[in-house]
Order: structure tokens, then sequence, then C-alpha cells
């Protein structure tokens, strides 16, 4: 499998050196160990629960925006990042578990009162819990069995629904701060543009032929 | 930031942890200088505070310009110990420098038509990278007002110092509004013009979302901000990683002393 992968690279004129996967799991647990590391020890600043919170949630959308430009990268620069997809689609959602956990357990304390309260009055921890929810199904198909299980389309028309995760979690974030602050509108934007570039491409596909078929 | 004596005042809270001088002086809002908590501590250094004046005028009968060293020479300093509520859910214990905003109002004379206090920051977009941006997150300068007699409320102070010494820059160096028992973002930074008006002065955060952020702003736990509960608040450096939450008082514990100031107003509605 991996020679046969290469060997495609090298075709495409991008002969990427390959890794393991694990190492994108291990590199990909680095924030999250630091954090919490930094997080027993006193050193995320003044409010280090909210720092946390914050942190790991903005990690789970780097790497959903990460999973998101696997296919732009291959499409646009014959890049070839594939294999990896699976893996980063994962650390997505463990990030976004952990970013729930610590609200549910650090910031609000289990306090279940407190977080039904939140989660339908406060749209954006309704927002929030809902990417969660549109995540689950996502992960817990992210194996070999399940694609088969499943048959290639129907899988891949499930993951779809990573769409709108990322809307969620782009909306999720610019709802939570004050005023118009240029962080989430700079996600939003990416957010904005990795789906815009889909959906150019896929009415262009609509429109035009396809080479193979002319 | 050079030392102030300062008198104890029996309006301090005495009963709190102080939180620390590193956590307040390094953790707050300042958007002249940046969203981010950290943000303040790390670029207020840029705005100059020296030499300072305050212009007060409107609606009195002795208009004035005060330099803010002869304000600090001429007034009785006391220490005032407060809770500080942040409107994002977070508090600290503070204890500021200052003097009663009450004496410098009745200094300039009110006249009978003076209803409101109207509190303007200084707009220095140079030394201030917040002014500067594109996409300003708020309107500049900040402004602030309470009505006359909040103005005039005993713990309404002008702090021109906390523990000890004068203002960090980044804290709202070197005179600036503090008002306990409402949400933080009423207390006005570097003032540079209070003036006495008849009708309700324009506030920034409400200029910016009226429907989260009223002229009031009294902490409020029964009171939700449309986003987020206001019923508990973290206190800062209590607890780290494993914050609790506390619960919130009703005017953030002051209500003994400023709840008559709003007896028969709807809070729900004047938030």
């Amino acid at each position: 499998m991996a020679g046969q992968a290469s060997a495609q690279g090298a075709k495409r004129g991008f002969a990427l050196p390959q890794v393991p996967k694990i190492a994108i799991y291990i590199v990909g647990f680095i924030p999250a160990v630091l954090l919490f590391y930094l997080g027993v020890t006193n050193q995320l600043g003044a409010d280090p629960m909210r720092y946390l919170e914050q942190a790991l949630g903005l990690w789970a959308l780097r790497f959903l925006i990460a999973t998101l430009t696997i296919s732009p990268l291959r499409q646009i620069f014959n890049i070839n990042l594939l294999r990896y997809r699976r893996a980063i689609g994962l650390l997505t959602f463990y990030y976004a578990a952990l970013h729930l956990l610590t609200y549910l357990v650090l910031d609000q304390g289990l306090d279940f009162e407190a977080i039904w309260a939140d989660i339908v009055k406060r749209p954006y921890i309704t927002v929030g819990m809902a990417t969660f929810l549109v995540l689950v199904p996502l992960a817990v198909t992210s194996n070999n069995v399940s694609i088969r299980r499943l048959g290639g389309q129907a899988w891949a028309r499930l993951h779809r629904l990573v769409y709108f995760a990322a809307i969620g979690a782009a909306v999720h974030f610019l709802m939570v701060v004050k005023s118009w602050p240029p962080e989430p509108m700079v996600y939003a934007a990416i957010v904005t543009s990795l789906l815009g570039y889909r959906l150019v491409r896929s009415l262009i596909r609509k429109i035009v032929p396809k080479r193979r078929a002319a | 930031a050079a030392p102030l004596s300062a008198a104890k005042s029996p309006l301090s809270a005495t009963d709190e942890k102080l939180t620390s001088l590193e956590d307040v002086t390094h953790y707050n809002n300042y958007y002249e200088f940046g969203v981010d908590k950290t943000a303040p501590a790390a670029h207020a250094h840029t705005l100059k505070t020296s030499p300072w004046t305050v212009k007060v005028d409107g609606l009195v009968a002795k208009p004035a310009e005060y330099a803010v060293e002869d304000l600090i020479k001429n007034s009785a300093l006391e220490e005032r110990i407060y809770r500080m509520r942040c409107v994002e859910g977070w508090s600290m214990v503070i204890p500021w420098v200052g003097f009663p905003l009450a004496d410098l109002i009745k200094r300039v004379e009110p006249q009978g038509s003076a209803k409101y206090v109207a509190f303007e920051t200084v707009y220095r977009p140079p030394e201030m990278p917040g002014q500067q941006s594109a996409f300003p997150v708020l309107e500049w300068p900040y402004v602030e007002g309470l009505r006359l007699d909040e103005a005039m409320h005993p713990l309404t102070i002008l702090a021109v110092g906390l523990y000890g010494e004068t203002l960090p820059n980044q804290n709202g160096a070197p005179i600036r509004l503090v008002v306990p028992w409402k949400y933080g973002f009423k207390g006005i930074k570097s003032i540079t013009r209070i003036s006495f008006v008849e009708k309700q002065p324009a506030t920034s955060w409400n200029l910016q979302a009226p429907d989260e952020y009223g002229f009031y702003a009294n902490v409020n736990p029964d009171v939700d901000h449309p986003r987020w509960s206001q019923k508990t608040e973290r206190r800062i450096g209590e607890g780290g990683l494993f914050v609790k939450r506390r619960p919130t008082l009703p005017f953030n514990g002051y209500g003994e002393q400023v709840a008559q100031l709003y007896s028969g107003m709807d809070l729900r509605k004047f938030y």
C-alpha cells in the first residue's frame, strides 16, 4: 500500500516523504499534553480554566480546517496527503471532545442544571453542542470496517456532514466573543473559502462536462 | 509606578482575599490595546500619561481643567478594596487608591439641569494600537456615563492607583472610574473629559450591542447576558485549573448601599 501511494505521488510530481500515521497522532496531541501540563502547573495565566477551554476548542477548529484542506491541496496543487486525513479528522474529534469535557467538568463543575440551561438558552452553546454531535458519527465511522459496511458512496455522503461541523464551529467561535474581534473572523473566512471552493467546484463540474467524457 | 499614601476606608471589603498584583495587572480588558486579556499589559506602555489633564465641563458653575498631579495632591486619597465583576463572568478583589468622584463633582458645582455625567477616554491612535484598527472593535474614543446620583454615591471613585502605587498604564493610568456595583466595563480608563449633561449619554458597549449591554449595567445574577448566564462567576487566582464558580451577588454585594438608587425601577428593562 505504502509503495503504491508513493509511486502515485511520484507520478504527480510530488514525492512527499511518508511518515507513519501514528506520528500524526503523536504530533497532534502535543498541544493537548502541553496545555494540560501548563494548566496543572499553573502556567496558563490568570484564568487557566478559560485558557485551556478556549485553546482546546481552537485546536479542534484548526484540525477541522486541516482536514478540509486535504482535498483542495490534492486538486489544486497535486499534493496528496489523503492517507493522513483520517488521523487529522479524528484529532478534530478528540480535541472537540476535550473542549466539551473541559466545559462540562472544569467550567461548569458538572452542574447539569446550569449546563442544560446553557444548551437551551445560549445559542452559541446550542451550536457548539450540535457541532459536536455532528462530529460523533463521523468519528465512529472513521475506520475501514465502516467504509466497507456502509459502502463507499454512502460513507462519503455521511462524511459530507463535516461541512456542517465546520460552519458550526466557525459560528460558535464568532458567537462566543464580544464585538467582532479579528481572530474568529479570520477562522470564519478560512472556513468560508474552503467550503466556497467546494461549492464552486461542484457547480463547475455540473455545468462543464468532465474531460474524460468528451 | 510611584508610591501613593492613602488612608484606609470603612467602605473597603475586608473579608475578601486580594487578587494578586500580577493577575490584576496582567489579565484585563482594555480594547484600545488589543482584545486579548494579556494585550493591555503587553502594549499599554506606549501611552504617554504625563502630562495629563482632565477637562470638566458642561452644566457646571465652575468648569475646569485639572492636571492629574494636582488632583492627586489636592485629594484625600483612600484605599478602597472592591470586588470587580466583569460582564464576562470573572471577578477580582482589587485594592484601588483614589478619591470619591463626589469630591470633584462638588468642586465644579453642577447646575440643577445636570442629570447625568459623561466620561471620555483619551483618543490617541498613535499610542493606542486598538484605535488604529481598520475594523475597530468599538467606536473610539470609549465613552461611559452615570446618572448624577450614581456618580455622587460614596462608593463611586476616581482611582489613580492600586496596591499603594500609581496606576499601571494597562489598568487605566493616570485616572479611571471605579463603580464596584456595576460590571467592569463601566469603569472607563484613562479619562480625559468629564461632562455634566441633561440627557442620558451614549456609552460604548451599549452603542456596540444595545441588547447585550445597557446603560446601567448593574451586576445582577437575575438578568442574564443574552449569550451567557450571570448567575455565577470565577474568582481569578482561586483554584487555578479547578476554579470553583461562586454565586454572583446582586449589585456585586453592594446592594445594601446602592439598591435604593434604583427603587421602583424594573431592572430587567433597565439592565
